[in-house]
């Protein structure tokens, strides 16, 4: 093809775009409803995992009901900061969505990011996890009661591992201790990259305990590599009916999970806001969504925008004190 | 049983079909490109493994990375220039057979050859790395901590340069992969304050622009980019193809074991599979002063080599996360990609999708032999497709590949840098692929160590404390300890004549 011709092309595209774009814009100035253009739909984790395929459920959802593509795109890296900030920094038009996750009520405890859940406008808390207490399958502790009494029995001699140091199992590990009565270091904690990694080292004889959440745990159990001794929720998880919950088991009062929702940056507009609430309510409580949590044995933790935004407040706060009593924060 | 039929049913869809088709027609072409490699064709296809689901997408892999080796035999017969490195070995042997009008024979025999390294490879990894994967279920952070060690030493020390030279390499990648949070305790380093950088540097970007851009750049400024006129004619397979390949079945077999094995060592690929097969059949041979002169014995034994040396190097990838070659290295991004982080437990948690990737290396080979065939006769005609065409096609592949891996120009920036690093390293004579073994590895080394550290409450007589973690200890401290002492009476016979 000859260069001249080439560029004929070129121009031809360009003009045919912006003959696009202007009847686009005046479409867009006669009708001005939100959304007229595709929606980016942020996770901060990466691809595969349960966050990742909460958001392309979700961003599904949105697509078939909104009529515009709605684009899941992975930002990962950073424990979670640099998707939680191209969340929060983008331009609140409603063009840019995420899915954040309960790291963002602990990043800027530990002062990784100044970003809190007020960076957000919340429209819908989804899916979530509960914490566990798991052992390797045949150790030496019958039950939750065992690991703890072998706890005080020997402060600072066990290994616990989960998440990293500072991170929402490693929360776990210490909340127990403390509700226990115990220092929050009286087990040792290996940091790890995830439940995981945790888990197999578990599994090899590298750690006594890991706290994890049970629904990571799963394929562990099922394979009989891992046993669970308690979850820390308020009540017994309908995927595992035969976990005590931590109470039942020892006593102790102590709950943790994490969890997921939908976001966009602080101060996304009224008509916006008109079209996404009633929207995520109905994915909320939509068959797809609770086919998928089944599956993956997650729990919903639905709950509209309204209620999530009161609760933000008082998780930060609590996980503010909490990670302080764990000596994870000054 | 039933695991079979899961995985039966996973290859014997039509995507997984199609990847292994269109990934194997890439591999060969790119393969088939002098300068251009089998890992290059690897780093190109990452994007397209975005779109797809995890089999498909590790089928295009394995299959383009496959076909490349084989063809890199054909411009080393027909121009005498190897496609790829991997081809170097008996670059010599096949152009003579051309020169002597028996190019049908000399491309014949390294087609069935690689197609049965191939199958023996596949068929060592099939059963190999489960196997393995029982054992390295009770591996704790001391004895994968060992293992990086013991990986990245092999890299530094069998790479073709001097050690020196490798160790250079290896320590510019440790020193890459400790950019960003630091795993353990989420301390941000080298970051400058960028967001992005909080992430690290990932490999993929950095390894398209290693591989690819590199590559582009070294072949434009070696002027003038090499293209020969192939006007050979190429007469067709007879049956004795088949007979004399089972005349050298004793080369073929020696070759491919040997060649898996090369393969599964950290840091050796193909390309040194081949040179080492090569060597001990020559040493072996009653006739070695064929060798370079048109060896049927050498074309058997090196082709099936470098060809069974890509699934040897999935054993290691598969069962510790620690990748056999820098191809291998690139695999592991994929796998993370597609949430099946490499390990132990990823025969746990999902036995079906690897059983389903160990069939589709045997369908590779077997549709390699086809494809194979194909790609000999219409080889004068692609041979003819100019480098100026080829070299800014590849550069946009290179650009949409490292932007859509975290859909950000901050990932097209680390492409360009690393393909200039690169550049440098490569005129300077120092391999590349320790570097990428570097940045791979280095997280794991440094999380490792950590760990270890925290579990022996800082004793690191732990790290000898188990058996398995103390015999790879004794290894790695040894190798050091030799190479030591081999450099060490290197320089004193050295001062001693000088």
């Amino acid at each position: 093809m000859s260069i001249s011709k080439t560029k004929k092309l070129i121009k031809g595209a360009f003009a045919a775009t912006v003959i696009g774009a202007a009847s686009l814009m005046t479409a867009g100035a006669a009708l001005a409803e939100y959304p007229e253009k595709p929606i980016t739909f942020i996770v901060p984790w990466g691809a595969g995992g349960g966050t990742d395929t909460t958001a392309r459920i979700v961003g599904k959802l949105m697509e078939e009901a909104l009529g515009v593509p709605v684009n899941v795109v992975n930002r990962t890296g950073g424990q979670g900061v640099v998707g939680h900030s191209a969340i929060a920094t983008a331009e609140p038009d409603g063009y840019t969505l995420g899915l954040i996750t309960a790291e963002v009520t602990m990043m800027h405890w530990q002062g990784l990011t100044d970003l809190t859940y007020e960076s957000y406008t919340p429209l819908g808390k989804m899916v979530g996890v509960v914490g566990g207490l798991q052992v390797k399958a045949g150790s030496e502790y019958a039950d939750a009661q065992a690991v703890i009494d072998a706890i005080k029995a020997n402060p600072g001699g066990m290994t616990g591992s989960g998440t990293g140091l500072g991170g929402i199992w490693h929360l776990n590990m210490a909340g127990m201790l403390t509700s226990a009565g115990l220092d929050a270091d009286a087990v040792r904690w290996v940091p790890s990259e995830g439940a995981a990694p945790a888990l197999q080292e578990l599994v090899a004889g590298g750690v006594d305990i890991v706290t994890p959440s049970i629904n990571e745990s799963a394929a562990m159990i099922e394979a009989g590599e891992v046993v669970s001794l308690a979850v820390m929720a308020p009540e017994r998880s309908v995927h595992f009916p035969d976990v005590p919950t931590l109470k039942e088991a020892t006593g102790i009062d102590w709950n943790a999970g994490s969890w997921n929702g939908v976001a966009g940056p602080a101060g996304l507009p009224d008509d916006v806001l008109a079209v996404l609430l009633p929207l995520i309510e109905e994915i909320q409580a939509s068959e797809e969504l609770a086919e998928f949590v089944n599956d993956r044995k997650l729990n919903l933790f639905a709950l509209p925008a309204d209620t999530w935004s009161g609760e933000l407040a008082d998780i930060d706060a609590a996980m503010g004190d909490t990670m302080r009593a764990a000596g994870i924060i000054e | 049983m039933e695991l079979f039929q899961q995985s039966f049913a996973l290859v014997l869809q039509l995507d997984v079909i199609i990847a292994l088709v269109a990934g194997g027609a890439f591999g060969l072409f790119l393969g088939a490109m002098p300068g251009l490699t089998a890992t290059m064709a690897l780093a190109l296809l990452v994007p397209v493994t975005f779109f797809l689901p995890p089999v498909p997408a590790l089928s295009l892999m394995l299959s383009a990375g496959s076909m490349a080796i084989f063809a890199g035999d054909l411009p080393g017969a027909l121009l005498r220039i190897p496609g790829t490195p991997a081809s170097a070995a008996y670059c010599e042997d096949t152009f003579r057979l051309t020169q002597g009008g028996c190019a049908e024979l000399g491309l014949g025999l390294g087609l069935f050859a690689s197609v049965i390294g191939g199958l023996v490879g596949s068929l060592i990894l099939t059963f190999a790395a489960p196997m393995l994967a029982r054992v390295a279920l009770n591996f704790s952070s001391y004895e994968y901590f060992w293992l990086a060690c013991l990986g990245l030493t092999c890299a530094a020390l069998v790479s073709q340069s001097t050690p020196l030279k490798g160790v250079i390499s290896l320590l510019l990648g440790l020193l890459v992969a400790t950019v960003g949070l630091d795993s353990t305790t989420g301390y941000p380093r080298f970051t400058f304050g960028s967001v992005e950088m909080m992430g690290g540097i990932s490999f993929i970007p950095a390894m398209i622009g290693m591989f690819a851009v590199a590559e582009l750049v070294n072949s434009i400024a070696r002027t003038p980019p090499v293209q020969g006129k192939p006007t050979q004619r190429i007469g067709s397979f007879s049956s004795n193809i088949s007979k004399r390949v089972w005349k050298y079945r004793g080369h073929a077999t020696r070759g491919s074991i040997l060649g898996t094995l090369v393969g599964a060592l950290p840091g050796a690929g193909a390309d040194i599979a081949a040179w080492v097969s090569y060597a001990i059949s020559k040493r072996l041979s009653k006739t070695p002063e064929q060798f370079g002169n048109g060896s049927e014995e050498g074309i058997v034994a090196a082709s099936s080599a470098n060809n069974s040396s890509i699934a040897g190097g999935w054993i290691p990838t598969l069962v510790f996360g620690i990748p056999g070659d820098s191809g291998a290295a690139i695999i592991i991004g994929v796998l993370y990609l597609k949430d099946l982080a490499p390990g132990p437990t990823l025969f746990l948690y999902k036995p079906e999708v690897l059983y389903a990737v160990f069939i589709a290396f045997f369908l590779a080979n077997i549709l390699l032999l086809f494809m194979g065939a194909v790609m000999i006769r219409l080889s004068t005609n692609i041979l003819r497709v100019p480098f100026s065409v080829l070299a800014p096609l590849i550069m946009i592949f290179c650009v949409v590949g490292a932007f859509a891996m975290n859909n950000s120009y901050f990932g097209v920036g680390i492409m360009m840098a690393a393909g200039v690093v690169a550049f440098a390293l490569k005129a300077n004579d120092i391999p590349v692929a320790p570097a990428i073994l570097g940045m791979v590895l280095g997280g794991l080394l440094e999380k490792t160590f950590l760990t270890s550290m925290v579990k022996a409450n800082g004793d690191p007589l732990m790290f000898f404390s188990r058996p398995i973690a103390a015999s790879l200890g004794i290894i790695t401290l040894a190798l050091w300890g030799l190479q030591l002492w081999s450099s060490w009476k290197k320089r004193q016979r050295l001062t001693q004549t000088g």
